[in-house]
């Protein structure tokens, strides 16, 4: 266990180094956006200029960047992430109402294009070259070339407006009192649209990666030497090509979570989905960049997080991770 | 002649260029077929295709010609396609390329930077930079450059760290060239092939991205694009779905066509290991 304790130190003091890069970056831009705190406030307030030059002043708005910077790192260290302009609530807050949501639809369409696209994978992978593995390959190529919303859109009119099956939009009937069960199944069903949406995008891409590491795995001489024992095929194919080729895609899911975040914004907005990414797009369309910036605040603190998550459990299923530097 | 053999060999290489080759054709003739403004009104809303011959595809909610946007909106998508790509292989090549010839704390820094760019989701940034700065062709490119530079990166560095050791750049050392002069014209140049092999990967993000952005209404609002036609079709998605179908197929056969074309090249440039 002190390997993966090990890893995970170095990788956190990494990630703190990120983390003040991302900080630092997002403090640039809400400097080089049009106007400060204080315009928003007497936006909505109204006020005279004695008002606006008092405001900046408790504010700190007029120091200098440096001692700007400093009070925004200050504020962030104690998770304030500033007030919303469009919706006049702390930022902290209307962020995470709308965490919980997004986490669903995320873990949902990691989940979908995961177990389905590596399913495919072996099913393609199995016998590379034959006519499945090429039909697989195409047909995946031509799924990953579809833009999430559009797709978004091609379901809701098959599925929702055609065949009534289920809902357009939201996360749950409005005002139907239902609790418990009910509630969870009724979130479901919205949920099944904008899931698919998201998760058959990224199906391709663990499709294809299952399907390259098996080719590269028929050519390995432990295949041959099971092929020797005379094992059946289809073991062979699960136990020892298909399991050699599944570690890379376990790194993916990693590295795939902010691609998935930012996907989130659109397939939030065609499905009218209240998550994270419809509230980026309620920040832009509110002209509120503090509100925009803290999203992408979070969402990069729960990338780092989920890459985190992903590095140990590879370290646990992989001994070989980390396994050099203990004598370090 | 030999290369561009093996490039045709494979029907998926023939059907990416056919693709390619059609769309270039659409964006260059697009001033010519349809020289007025795309975006003036050019018959009654809501006309459904192949009823009037003068406007084939129809027309939309406002009455404009579908097809000239079509073609016009083709031109925006490879523009700025392309041109998002060259600039993140670019930032991408030279960035690469400084972290692996300075190595020390030049490419702890910038690798540092990489990560935090791979951290935050590049659709995010593209849609914070541009609601910040405001929506123009050139922000947009920009925008897109700015998350998609980072894969380039990673390649260059890996390239050049292994270029570095070499002995010609040894020998440039000798001969007293500047380190800054040795990295862009000795390193840099020899370590292009693989970032280049990323192009295709990268020019079809691109193309989806600027699709999604101007879909959410972040587009160059002078431009016609194929991703706000489909937002203006998504208004009558119920009575006239065609308004979003057509832009939405021929995004999807671009970006096919691309990955296409894209896995042609690799294919007939890299040795081909004989499968079984």
């Amino acid at each position: 266990m002190t390997r993966a304790l090990r890893l995970l130190c170095r990788r956190l003091v990494g990630s703190v180094f990120v983390l003040l890069i991302v900080v630092i970056g997002s403090f640039l831009l809400l400097e080089a956006a049009p106007g400060d705190a204080v315009d928003a406030y007497i936006v909505s307030t109204g006020g005279d200029a004695g008002m606006i030059e008092l405001l900046r002043h408790r504010w700190g708005l007029d120091q200098s960047e440096l001692t700007r910077l400093a009070n925004y790192l200050w504020a962030l260290l104690h998770l304030d992430l500033g007030q919303s302009v469009t919706f006049s609530r702390p930022i902290r807050d209307v962020i995470l109402e709308r965490l919980p949501t997004t986490l669903i639809l995320m873990g949902s369409a990691t989940a979908l294009s995961f177990g389905l696209g590596s399913a495919l994978g072996i099913y393609a992978g199995a016998r590379p070259g034959s006519f499945r593995d090429r039909f697989l390959s195409i047909g995946s190529l031509a799924l990953y070339a579809v833009p999430g919303f559009w797709l978004g859109l091609v379901l809701i009119v098959v599925f929702a407006v055609d065949l009534r099956w289920v809902p357009i939009g939201g996360i749950e009937t409005i005002a139907s009192g239902k609790t418990g069960l009910a509630q969870a199944t009724d979130i479901a069903t919205h949920l099944v649209l904008p899931v698919s949406a998201l998760g058959f995008i990224y199906l391709a891409l663990y499709l294809r990666m299952m399907r390259a590491g098996m080719t590269e795995a028929w050519r390995q001489d432990f295949v041959l030497a099971a092929r020797t024992r005379g094992l059946p095929r289809r073991r062979i194919v699960l136990a020892h090509v298909a399991r050699n080729a599944l570690l890379p895609l376990v790194t993916m899911l990693g590295l795939q979570s902010a691609q998935m975040l930012g996907g989130s914004v659109v397939i939030e907005s065609v499905f009218a989905v209240p998550g994270l990414g419809r509230l980026a797009q309620e920040a832009v369309a509110g002209r509120d960049t503090p509100l925009l910036l803290g999203i992408i605040l979070v969402s990069a603190v729960l990338v780092i997080v989920i890459n985190l998550a992903v590095d140990l459990a590879y370290a646990f299923l992989d001994p070989r991770v980390g396994a050099s530097e203990a004598s370090a | 002649m030999n290369r561009l053999h093996r490039f045709f060999r494979t029907p998926e290489a023939i059907a990416g260029a056919l693709i390619l080759a059609l769309l270039i054709a659409m964006a260059l003739a697009a001033p010519l077929l349809f020289s007025g403004d795309p975006q003036a009104i050019a018959g009654p809303a809501l006309l459904p295709p192949f009823h009037d011959w003068s406007l084939p595809l129809g027309t939309d909610r406002l009455g404009r010609d579908v097809l000239a946007e079509l073609f016009h909106g083709a031109r925006t998508s490879l523009a700025v396609g392309l041109a998002a790509a060259a600039a993140a292989l670019l930032i991408g090549a030279v960035i690469g390329t400084l972290a692996g010839f300075a190595g020390g704390l030049v490419d702890e820094v910038l690798m540092r930077i990489t990560d935090a760019f791979q951290t935050v989701p590049s659709f995010l940034l593209a849609l914070a930079f541009v609601s910040i700065v405001g929506p123009s062709l050139g922000v947009v490119v920009a925008a897109i450059a700015l998350g998609a530079w980072t894969g380039p990166a990673r390649v260059a560095r890996a390239e050049v760290l292994s270029i570095r050791e070499r002995d010609y750049v040894a020998g440039a050392r000798v001969i007293g060239m500047h380190p800054l002069e040795i990295a862009f014209r000795e390193v840099l140049p020899n370590a292009l092939p693989p970032v280049l092999a990323l192009s295709s990967v990268i020019v079809a993000a691109a193309i989806l991205t600027e699709a999604a952005l101007s879909f959410l209404g972040l587009g160059d609002p002078n431009r016609v694009t194929w991703g706000g036609m489909i937002a203006e079709g998504r208004t009558v998605l119920r009575t006239a779905p065609f308004l979003s179908i057509i832009p939405g197929v021929s995004l999807v056969l671009t970006v096919l066509g691309v990955y296409l074309a894209g896995e042609g090249v690799v294919e007939s440039t890299a040795v081909r290991r004989s499968l079984s």
